[in-house]
C-alpha cells in the first residue's frame, strides 16, 4: 500500500495543478467582483467541447489550439460580464449567484441538447507516454498541464503587479469608487478581469482534455472542485488558489486509493465543509464570513 | 443599582478602544455616555449588551452578572439596546416591526399586535401603523426603534445617539417621549453627541476620552470641567477659553 | 384567503381552475404532469420555509429531499418495513438531516453564498455517498416490490394519486400560512430583514434558524417520500442531484419567495412554460432547463418580488398610499 501512496500524491498533484489553474480564474473573479461564479464550470465544459472539435474536425492537437481558444473565451467571458451578468444582476449579491447559476443552467443544457450526453474525448497518442518522476510513472499529459499551470500563475501575478490593467484590477478589487474616481472604467475593468478567468479556464481546457474527457456534467463537477479550492485557498488569493489546487488533488487521490475509486470526490467535498467551518478565510485569504 | 458596570476593556487588533471603564446606573435615572468620535462609548454598550465579549471587566444588571451572556439572553432578562443606524425591518409594516419586539412575552399574535398598537400610538406612530416601515422618515425611525424597545418590557434602554439626524423641533419630541419613558418607570442610558438634549435629559453623565473615563458628573459641572473641553476641542483649549472669558 | 389586489386574486384562480381542470381533461397526460409538478412544488415549498421566509437559500435541498427518499426506501426494501412506517420515517429524516446542516452551518455564523455552497456541498457528500455503499443500493439504486394498495401506500388509480397529492400540498400551504402568521413566522422574518436587530429583541436567532431548517426538511422529506411512492425507484442521481435542488429554488423565486401561494404558482408556471416547449420542440433533453434559467434571469431583474409581489399591484384593493415613494 506504501508503494502506491507516493505516485497517489504526484498523480493528485499533477490533477491538482489543473485544479488551481481552473481555481486561478475563479478567485481572481471573486477577488475582484466579489461575486460567486457559477459559470465558471460551464465555461470549461464549453473550453473542452470546443478542443474537442477543433481536434475532431479539424485535426488540430489541443496544445496548438491554445493561441485561438485564449482569446475566443477570453473574448466570451468579456462579454459575458459586461453584456449579461452585470445588466441583469442589480446589484444584490444573492442576485449574481443566481444569474449566474442560471447562465450555467443554459450552458450545460444547451450542451446536452446539441451534444448529447456521451462521454467524448480525444486521441492525442503522446499524451499517454509515461515520464518516471521519483519512481511513479505518470502520463505526459499530465506532466505538461501541472508544468504549464504552475507556469501560468507566476505569469498571472506578475500581470497583475507588473502591467497597468493589473493595477486597475486591484484598484477595483479593493475600493471601487475610489477607483472610479481616478478615472478607471469599472465595467471595462470587471469585464476584463471576467475575461482573464475565463481564458485561465480555456487554458485548463487545453491541458486537461488530452488526458480526461468531457460531458455536459463535467462542468458542475469541476465548479464544486473549484469553488472549494478558492475557499480553502482564500477567495482573492493567487497563489492561494495554486496550493489549495495542489493540495485538493493530492487530497482526491489519496481519497480515491484508500476509501475507493467512487468515494475520491468526497474528500474534497468534506475538505470544503470543513473549511468553511473553521476557517472560512482560507489559507491567504483576507476576509472571514460572507 | 440597575447597572453596575466594572473595569470594562477591549483591544481591538492592538488597539485600545475601551480601557477600565466603570459606571452606574440607577433604577429610573436617566445617565449620559458622552464623548467624541471614536471615545468607545459604542463600544461599551455593545459590550454591556453582550454583542462583544469583553476582553475584561464584569457587568451587573439589576443584581445579576450578565457578563458573557448574549444579545437575546440579556434582552430577555431586561435590558435592551438600540443602533446607533436605525434598522427597521424594512419588508414589515410599523406594527408588524414593533410586534417583533411585543412577542418576546406576548406569544400570541393578537396580543403581540395589540401592545404593538398601543405602544405606536403612546410614540406618535398611531397614523403610520398600516405602513410599510421603509415609508418613516429618519424621525418616525427613530420613534419606531424605541417603540420596538419598549415593546420588549425592557426596564432598562441603552440608547445609541438615538438624536443624530433628527432636526432640533424633531429633537424636542424626542426629548419629550424620553422624559415620558422615564417617567413610566424605565432606566436609561444613553450615548448622544447632541448637548442640547444631553443637558435637557442627562442627571448626570461620564465622560469618554480614548477609551478610558475621564469625568463623571452633572451636565452643567462636565461642561466647565477643563478635562472635558480638551477631549472635544483638543489640547490647551480648556486654557485658552479661560483665557478668553477673563481677557 | 385574503389577497391584497386584484391581480393576486386572479393568479390564484387561475391556478385554482387548472387544477380542477385537470379532473375534466379526457387526455391523462396532463394529470400526469400535474401530478409530477406538484411532487416539485412541494420541494419548493420546503424552500421557501427557509430561502423565502429566513433569507436563507439552500442550493442543495436535494440533501433534504433525498434523505426523505432513501430513509422510506431502506426502511422498506432492506428491512421490510411497511410503506406507512417509511413514510413517517421518511419525514423524521428530513427533519433530522435539515436539524443537522442547520445546526452545523449556524453553529459555524454561514451565511448568504457560503450558507448556500455549504448546503450544495451536503447534497453532494450524501449523494456520492448513497452510490457508492450497498445500503443505499450503490449505483443501481434502491426498487420498491410492487404492492398495490393503500396498505402500502401504492396507489395506482391516477386520479387518486392527484385529489391525494392535492391535499398534502394544501396542507403543507396551509401550515406555512400558519407559520407566517405565527410567533415563529415573525422571529424568522425579522432575522432574514436583521439578523442583530431581531437579535437584541431577545431573538435566539440560531435557534429559530435551526428549527426552520427542521421544518424545511419534514416537507422536503415528505417530498422524497411521495416521490418513491409515486415511482417506486430512486437512485443518487434522481433524488440527490442537482435538478431537485435548482427546481426547490426556480419555482418560489419566481413565483415569490416568502409568500404562501408562490412557491406553487412558481412551480405550476414554469412546469407549464416547460411544457410547452416540449410540444414545439420534441425530443429535446434538458431544453426546459434552459427555458427555466431564461425565466429565472428575467424574473431576477424584473420581477424581484415574483409573480405574486407583481399580481400585487395589479388592481390594488386597499386603499392607495398618498405619498408612495
Amino acid at each position: 500500500m506504501s508503494i502506491l501512496i507516493i505516485p497517489a500524491i504526484l498523480s493528485g498533484m499533477m490533477m491538482g495543478a489543473v485544479y488551481a489553474l481552473v481555481a486561478l480564474g475563479l478567485t481572481l473573479i471573486y477577488g475582484v467582483l466579489h461575486i460567486i461564479n457559477f459559470t465558471h464550470g460551464s465555461l470549461l465544459m464549453l473550453a473542452l467541447y470546443v478542443v474537442y472539435f477543433l481536434n475532431l474536425q479539424l485535426g488540430l492537437d489541443p496544445y496548438w489550439v491554445i493561441p485561438i481558444v485564449l482569446p475566443l473565451f477570453f473574448i466570451l467571458g468579456y462579454c459575458l460580464q459586461r453584456g449579461l451578468i452585470a445588466p441583469m444582476s442589480g446589484g444584490s449579491e444573492q442576485n449574481v449567484l443566481l444569474i449566474t447559476l442560471a447562465i450555467s443552467l443554459m450552458i450545460d443544457n444547451l450542451a446536452l441538447y446539441f451534444w448529447t450526453s456521451n462521454t467524448r474525448s480525444v486521441d492525442i497518442a503522446y499524451a499517454y507516454d509515461t515520464v518516471e518522476i521519483f519512481g511513479a510513472l505518470l502520463p505526459f499529459g499530465r506532466v505538461v498541464a501541472f508544468v504549464v499551470a504552475l507556469g501560468v500563475a507566476p505569469l498571472v501575478w506578475a500581470f497583475m503587479v507588473f502591467t497597468r490593467t493589473g493595477s486597475a484590477i486591484r484598484a477595483v478589487a479593493i475600493e471601487k469608487r475610489g477607483a472610479e474616481l481616478v478615472g478607471i472604467d469599472v465595467n471595462h475593468t470587471y469585464a476584463i478581469c471576467f475575461g482573464i478567468g475565463t481564458a485561465c479556464v480555456a487554458l485548463a481546457a487545453c491541458l486537461l482534455l488530452p488526458t480526461f474527457y468531457v460531458t455536459p456534467q463535467v462542468g458542475y463537477t469541476f465548479v464544486l472542485v473549484a469553488f472549494t479550492t478558492v475557499v480553502l485557498g482564500g477567495m482573492g488569493s493567487l497563489p492561494g488558489a495554486l496550493l489549495a489546487g495542489l493540495l485538493l488533488g493530492i487530497i482526491e487521490s489519496l481519497c480515491g486509493l484508500f476509501l475507493g475509486e467512487s468515494l475520491g470526490q468526497i474528500g474534497i467535498f468534506l475538505a470544503f465543509i470543513l473549511i468553511l467551518f473553521f476557517k472560512p478565510s482560507g489559507l491567504f485569504g483576507k476576509r472571514a464570513g460572507a | 443599582m440597575m447597572l453596575e458596570v466594572r473595569h470594562l476593556s477591549k483591544t481591538f487588533g492592538g488597539l485600545k478602544a475601551v480601557s477600565d471603564v466603570s459606571l452606574d446606573v440607577q433604577e429610573g435615572s436617566i445617565i449620559g455616555l458622552l464623548g467624541p468620535n471614536g471615545a468607545g462609548k459604542t463600544t461599551c454598550f455593545t459590550m454591556i449588551a453582550g454583542f462583544t465579549k469583553a476582553d475584561s471587566g464584569h457587568v451587573r444588571f439589576a443584581g445579576r452578572e450578565i457578563t458573557g451572556l448574549s444579545p437575546h439572553q440579556i434582552c430577555r432578562l431586561g435590558m435592551i439596546r438600540t443602533f446607533q443606524i436605525v434598522q427597521p425591518f424594512v419588508g414589515l409594516t410599523v406594527q408588524e416591526n414593533i410586534a417583533v419586539g411585543a412577542y418576546l412575552h406576548h406569544h400570541q399574535r393578537n396580543d403581540a399586535m395589540a401592545v404593538a398598537r398601543d405602544i405606536g400610538k403612546r410614540l406618535g406612530l398611531g397614523e403610520m401603523l398600516d405602513r410599510p416601515a421603509a415609508a418613516l422618515t429618519i424621525a418616525g425611525r427613530k420613534r419606531l426603534e424605541l417603540a420596538r424597545a419598549l415593546a420588549t418590557g425592557a426596564k432598562l434602554l441603552l440608547l445609541d445617539e438615538v438624536m443624530a439626524g433628527l432636526i432640533p423641533s424633531e429633537i424636542n419630541e424626542i426629548v419629550g417621549i424620553i422624559r415620558q419613558i422615564q417617567s413610566q418607570g424605565h432606566t436609561i442610558l444613553l450615548i448622544e453627541h447632541v448637548m442640547q438634549a444631553v443637558m435637557k435629559l442627562a442627571e448626570t453623565a461620564y465622560v469618554l476620552n480614548q477609551g478610558r473615563l475621564i469625568a463623571h458628573g452633572t451636565p452643567q459641572q462636565l461642561v466647565s470641567d477643563p478635562s472635558v473641553v480638551e477631549a472635544y476641542l483638543g489640547h490647551g483649549a480648556a486654557a485658552r477659553l479661560q483665557e478668553g472669558q477673563h481677557a | 384567503m385574503r389577497f391584497q389586489s386584484l391581480g393576486q386574486y386572479g393568479l390564484v384562480l387561475f391556478a385554482i381552475v387548472y387544477l380542477a381542470g385537470v379532473y375534466f381533461v379526457s387526455s391523462p397526460v396532463w394529470m400526469g404532469f400535474t401530478i409530477n409538478a406538484l411532487i416539485v412544488a412541494l420541494a419548493a415549498l420546503s424552500w421557501n420555509i427557509t430561502g423565502g421566509f429566513g433569507g436563507l437559500s439552500s442550493f442543495g435541498h436535494a440533501a433534504l429531499y433525498g434523505t426523505g427518499a432513501y430513509a422510506s426506501a431502506i426502511l422498506q426494501v432492506k428491512y421490510g418495513f411497511n410503506a406507512w412506517i417509511g413514510f413517517g420515517a421518511g419525514i423524521a429524516a428530513g427533519s433530522a438531516m435539515g436539524a443537522l446542516i442547520g445546526g452545523l452551518a449556524f453553529r459555524y455564523g454561514l451565511k448568504g453564498s457560503y450558507f448556500a455552497l455549504v448546503t450544495l456541498a451536503f447534497a453532494e457528500v450524501l449523494r456520492i455517498c448513497a452510490s457508492s455503499f450497498e445500503w443505499t443500493g450503490g449505483g443501481s439504486g434502491l426498487q420498491l416490490k410492487l404492492m398495490p394498495g393503500l396498505a402500502q401506500l401504492q396507489i395506482v388509480d391516477r386520479p387518486w394519486i392527484y385529489t391525494g397529492l392535492l391535499a398534502v400540498v394544501a396542507l403543507v400551504m396551509l401550515l406555512t400560512a400558519l407559520i407566517q402568521k405565527s410567533r415563529f413566522g415573525a422571529y424568522l422574518i425579522a432575522i432574514r430583514e436583521n439578523e442583530d436587530a431581531a437579535e437584541a429583541l431577545g431573538i435566539n436567532t440560531y435557534q429559530i434558524k435551526v428549527q426552520a431548517m427542521a421544518i424545511s426538511g419534514a416537507f422536503g422529506g415528505l417530498a422524497g417520500v411521495l416521490y418513491l411512492q409515486l415511482w417506486l425507484f430512486i437512485d443518487s442521481t434522481v433524488v440527490y442531484g442537482s435538478a431537485v435542488s435548482v427546481e426547490a429554488l426556480i419555482g418560489p423565486i419566481i413565483g415569490g419567495a416568502g409568500t404562501v401561494w408562490g412557491p406553487l404558482l412558481g412551480t405550476l408556471g414554469l412546469h407549464l412554460l416547460g411544457e410547452g416547449t416540449k410540444h414545439l420542440l420534441p425530443n429535446s433533453p434538458g431544453l426546459n432547463f434552459v427555458l427555466y434559467a431564461v425565466v429565472l434571469i428575467c424574473a431576477l431583474r424584473f420581477l424581484p418580488q415574483g409573480l405574486v409581489g407583481f399580481a400585487a399591484r395589479i388592481g390594488v384593493l386597499r386603499k392607495k398610499d398618498q405619498d408612495d415613494a
